[in-house]
């Protein structure tokens, strides 16, 4: 809403400045995002008359004007070429800047020239604010008009525009009078509201005009005014300035009075030509199934019953609240108008100018609500104004069919309510007069306050909504800054959150940098990701409207994120990634109306480490990976898991590739990505990923934590390197070297696998170290020698393995 | 005798002086004090001294002895002094050079943020909540008080799955399900962070973006309250000397309702291009719980009042770094996660 500072000041007194008034407004509610000052910057440009016009000596496009200021007369040089003895132009004198560049003292081929005559262009207006012989070339203005005047007070231009950014609730502050309520309640001045009434001729509008509303529900009220003896013209020049303000292309005398009252008093207003209505009937209905109609804007336009349509006898000849029809519009031969003012609904004009792509200034206040009880009052003052320019004459009455009259609601309001919510003490007497500021009748009832608000503010219909406005008014940074009293909370993250923290806790310090991806999912990820038709991946949250097919899916899954944002950089050659994500998933639950939602950890590695110049860099596959993962999981505390092989995921490596299990449960995978995916994801080195259950991790991880004491007695160390075939998983022999070390044996560490030269086709050779010891004694080398002996034979015994010296 | 002995004793003395190494230091030893050595062939020839020259040629040996030895150790220790020095000198390394490396993990500045703002609320004992991103209708929207034909529940801006389901607009909808759970139980002091999600793409916005929304019901929670929790947040999230400002709102589910405003982390209130030259930035919208949605999710607002606020976390973040493009966030750019 664009709200003129001068037009303001007809309806209340400001004593303060616009930017002031700007300040206070948005302090109490009623934002002003922006001023805009018209007329800034056309400083030293006047009115001027051209008294006498001789030729340039030396060229022949160029005239000499002699101009009088009314003050002075000075030598202009121009080559305009409309210009004439006795015109009144815009005179921009020496020092004036205009969007072109500054007025100098200049000499034009030998002349001197002391100014130059405007044209809108040249000061930076919109030349179709101007009448359309005046559009190019200088401006020009009756020989009457008073010279030396500014152009800022000539054209209207010494004015504020406050631009206003309400809040879908102050529908009532989208008009003049409306913000000048508001400014009133605000400064707590005075309103000098206009005086509606109109002169009306002997003929009444009886019988003349028929209205049937056959929707109630929709249209709460429809008013109908006649104005007879129509002269269409333009409108005078006031409110043609007052609509440019606003931002209202001036079109007509009549047209410009309907958006006139819109923007005085917020009703929209639609005028029909009376003749072309058919039996002079109105009536409002909804659109039936093809009907059609043209649109004020030419364009044939398909109705349906979901709309609002007014109709005459015969057809539709309008779109209500959002655009009148062709057939009846207001033309240079009209001369009986039907005005109409009415309520309707609200959601059902949103619905409407929606469905055809069609907003207006009518249609925005229709679907904020208007006052359905300003009706009457705005029909009568389009016809005032009417009447007041001479271009109609009022017919005797209206038509008012207003089939749920509504009263003005009465809320009580308890000045203890008041304290309490907004945290000070407010006097009863100051919440009365904040109530009255608002034009808010207000009676007491013992403690009480019985409040009677107008329709017009049809935000407020609780005593809530009261409390907000003696807030507001009193003003929010009156109130004071307090503690809440009262128990004291405990508060500390829940299991859930304490574990999800460190699962990225761990991922940090492992490396991995923290990646956010959307949560949709492209339908082509089943397809990049080879998923069989009956993957489970596959059954996922279908979105209804997703904004485009990329994103028709919530993701399943979170691989495709990662190697999204993996192919991503190596496609700006970020080389070396490490990244993880923690996100959930989404899956469809049958009978159920909200999905399954679970959290997940992706991480994904890709290259190599930082090497240096003296640090080699590690290669990051799948044993780096898996490396994270049982840092994880020992940091979790979380001992009892296994790593089954698993050549079955399409997406996956089928050799290198495994599954998390804890206690039976498949929590997570963790494997080298398929060379065939990686290459529909435009990877050029192989990629290792895993995602990992976190309510998985969750369950697994209740393990408490036991001290154990630290050995008293010295630990005997002995390598044992082995040669078995190349397929037997390490696990296994881990698994029988335990158990037979029994409970000497404290620790094995693998520190050698090696397949190669000196080493058998098909065969591995791995190296070991173990160490024993006892809790009670040193252990003798009998006793080790024994131990080690027992594992070399289980060994062989189970893998055939051969003992390395 | 006693000449040879004095010669000897010299020209020892000046070998070892003259001596560079430590083996050269041997050989000295040696040739003079050794079993072939000379001093040992010149006390060989004792035997043909009178008996008073003897102890006292034998006395001169012995000085002579002690006087090489003494020299040969103290050129010993010198060497070795030396060789020490030499061995650091050579160590030197050029300490200039860079370290090792090792991979650095971070956290996404969203959530780097978030977890601040989770810090600062446990301190003021609020719990953190959750709630599902796929959400009801009637959490995200009726039990907050929105009617039934806003604009926000519009197809065209939220994502839509089936009937009555959607992709949370906004993190509010946590503030339904808590109170459900807890009511008519006092206090009640949460928050709740995630993602939520609008049908918005462009350069300003994304269709997935990080809210907190955060709320307090208790008896006689006042506006003021509100304000003074806001203020500690905000000292507690961009430093002790910020000043807050509240300008009236409009939320379907706080009345009252506030924006507020933080005193510029960048001006500090003096103006400048982030704040637009007012000193402030917008930052957080807030009021008091709406008594209608106390009642939905069965509170008695004649016995208790609460209030609300939520604040979008991509906006802190991009305050909090001076991040001026919406998109990095979500597009994970290794030299953009690298620097947070
Ligand atoms: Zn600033």
């Amino acid at each position: 809403m664009r709200v003129s500072y001068k037009w303001l000041k007809d309806y209340v007194d400001i004593p303060v400045p616009p930017e002031e008034l700007a300040e206070k407004m948005t302090m109490a509610g009623v934002a002003v995002e922006n001023i805009e000052y018209p007329g800034k910057g056309l400083d030293n440009i006047v009115t001027a008359r051209i008294e006498k016009i001789s030729p340039h000596p030396n060229a022949d496009k160029l005239v000499i004007c002699s101009i009088n200021t009314g003050s002075e007369v000075l030598q202009v040089v121009t080559g305009a070429p409309n210009v004439r003895e006795g015109q009144v132009i815009l005179l921009a004198l020496v020092g004036a800047v205009l969007p072109g560049g500054r007025i100098t003292r200049a000499k034009l081929r030998g002349i001197e020239s002391y100014g130059m005559l405007c044209s809108a262009q040249e000061l930076g207006l919109d030349p179709e604010n101007f009448p359309p012989d005046q559009r190019e070339g200088i401006l020009e203005f009756p020989e009457d008009t008073h010279l030396g005047m500014d152009v800022k007070e000539l054209l209207g231009l010494d004015d504020a525009i406050l631009e206003l950014e309400l809040t879908p609730n102050r529908a009532d502050c989208l008009s003049m009078v409306g913000v000048a309520r508001e400014v009133a309640a605000v400064l707590g001045t005075a309103l000098h509201l206009p005086e509606i009434a109109v002169r009306e001729i002997a003929e009444s509008i009886n019988g003349k005009v028929s209205v049937t509303i056959e929707e109630p529900e929709l249209c709460g009220r429809y008013v109908g005014r006649l104005v007879r003896k129509v002269r269409i013209g333009p409108s005078p020049v006031w409110m043609q300035r007052r609509l440019q303000a606003a931002g209202i292309r001036p079109i007509s005398n009549i047209v410009d009075v309907t958006n006139y009252v819109l923007m005085e008093l917020g009703q929209p207003l639609h005028a029909f030509d009376y003749d072309k209505l058919q039996d002079q009937a109105i009536i409002v209905r909804r659109g039936r199934p093809g009907e059609k109609m043209y649109s004020l804007d030419d364009v044939e336009r398909e109705l349906n019953p979901e709309m609002l349509v007014i109709g005459d006898a015969g057809r539709a000849v309008a779109i209500a609240g959002v655009m009148g029809g062709l057939d009846t519009e207001i033309t240079e031969g009209t001369t009986s108008v039907l005005i109409e003012s009415a309520w309707f609904n609200p959601a059902s004009i949103h619905r409407t100018s929606k469905k055809l792509g069609l907003r207006s200034e009518s249609s925005a206040r229709f679907e904020k609500g208007i006052d359905i009880n300003g009706c009457l009052l705005a029909a009568t003052r389009a016809c005032q104004l009417i009447d007041e320019m001479g271009a109609g004459e009022t017919v005797r009455g209206a038509v008012d069919n207003f089939p749920r009259p509504q009263d003005n609601p009465v809320i009580r309001l308890r000045p203890e309510r008041v304290s309490l919510i907004m945290g000070v003490e407010v006097p009863g007497d100051m919440i009365k007069e904040i109530m009255e500021r608002l034009g808010f009748r207000a009676a007491p009832e013992g403690k009480d306050l019985l409040v009677e608000v107008p329709t017009r503010r049809g935000d407020i219909a609780l005593e809530i909504d009261l409390i907000e406005e003696v807030a507001r008014l009193f003003g929010y940074n009156n109130i004071p800054t307090t503690l809440p009293e009262g128990a004291n909370t405990e508060a500390r993250r829940t299991r859930e959150q304490v574990i999800t923290d460190q699962v990225a806790g761990v991922m940090v310090e492992c490396g991995l940098m923290e990646i956010i991806t959307l949560s949709f999912m492209n339908p082509r990820v089943f397809e990049m990701l080879s998923l069989a038709e009956n993957d489970p991946l596959r059954n996922a949250v279908t979105i209804d409207n997703p904004l485009s097919e990329e994103q028709r899916y919530l993701r399943t899954t979170m691989i495709p994120g990662m190697l999204d944002i993996m192919s991503r950089n190596t496609a700006r050659k970020n080389a070396d990634l490490a990244f993880f994500e923690i996100g959930r998933i989404f899956s469809p639950v049958d009978g159920q109306k909200l999905p399954r939602e679970t959290a997940a950890l992706a991480a994904g590695v890709m290259g190599r480490t930082r090497g240096g110049w003296n640090t080699e860099p590690v290669p990051m596959d799948f044993y780096y990976l898996k490396g994270v993962m049982e840092t994880l999981m020992e940091a979790l505390n979380i001992r009892k898991y296994s790593i089954i092989p698993e050549m079955g995921n399409p997406a996956f490596h089928p050799g290198r590739t495994a599954i998390l299990e804890t206690a039976g449960e498949r929590i997570g995978i963790i494997g080298e990505i398929h060379p065939g995916v990686l290459e529909k994801y435009r990877l050029n080195e192989r990629a290792c990923i895993m995602q990992v259950s976190i309510e998985g991790l969750i369950r697994a991880s209740g393990g408490v934590r036991r001290y154990s004491p630290l050995p008293r007695y010295p630990a005997v160390d002995r390598d044992m390197a082995i040669v078995v075939g190349r397929d037997v998983p390490a696990v296994e022999i881990n698994r029988v070297i335990r158990k037979t070390g029994g409970e000497l044996l404290q620790d094995i560490s693998l520190f050698d696998v090696y397949q190669g030269e000196q080493i058998k086709e098909g065969y591995k050779s791995m190296a070991f170290s173990l160490r024993f010891q006892a809790s009670d004694r040193t252990l003798t080398d009998e006793e080790v020698n024994g131990i080690h002996e027992k594992i070399q034979q289980a060994l062989k015994d189970r893998f055939e393995a051969e003992l390395r010296s | 005798m006693r000449e040879k002995l004095e010669a000897l004793k010299r020209e020892a003395l000046d070998r070892i002086s003259a001596a560079g190494d430590l083996n050269l230091v041997n050989e000295i030893r040696v040739m003079y004090l050794g079993k072939k050595g000379e001093l040992t062939g010149i006390l060989r020839g004792m035997g043909s001294l009178s008996p008073e020259e003897r102890p006292v040629i034998g006395q001169l040996a012995n000085e002579v002895r002690e006087s090489i030895e003494n020299g040969l150790n103290s050129k010993t220790a010198a060497l070795k002094e030396a060789e020490k020095y030499e061995k650091l000198d050579r160590e030197t390394i050029d300490v200039t050079l860079p370290g090792r490396t090792f991979n650095v993990g971070r956290r996404h500045p969203l959530t780097q943020v978030m977890n601040e703002i989770k810090e600062i609320f446990l301190g003021l004992g609020f719990e953190i909540a959750d709630g599902p991103e796929v959400e009801l209708d009637y959490y995200n929207f009726e039990a907050l008080n929105f009617p039934a034909d806003h604009p926000a529940r519009d197809m065209q801006d939220s994502f839509y799955i089936g009937d009555g389901v959607l992709l949370r607009t906004h993190t509010s909808s946590v503030q339904p399900r808590v109170m459900e759970k807890k009511a008519p139980a006092i206090p009640v002091k949460a928050i709740g962070l995630g993602k939520v999600y609008r049908r918005d793409d462009d350069a300003t916005h994304s269709p997935m973006f990080h809210q907190v929304e955060g709320f307090m019901i208790d008896k006689k929670i006042s506006f003021s309250d509100l304000k003074g929790v806001l203020l500690i947040v905000f000292r507690q999230m961009f430093g002790e000397d910020r000043q807050i400002r509240l300008r009236p709102s409009f939320f379907p589910f706080t009345e009252p309702s506030a924006e507020v405003d933080v005193s510029c982390i960048i001006c500090n209130g003096e103006g400048c291009r982030t704040c637009s030259n007012t000193g402030w930035l917008e930052i957080l919208g807030a009021g008091m719980i709406h008594p209608n949605v106390l009642k939905m999710s069965g509170y008695d607002p004649e016995q208790v009042t609460g209030f609300a606020f939520g604040m979008g976390i991509e906006r802190v973040v991009m305050l909090k770094y001076g991040i001026d493009d919406l998109r990095l966030y979500f597009d994970n750019d290794k030299r953009f996660l690298a620097q947070f």
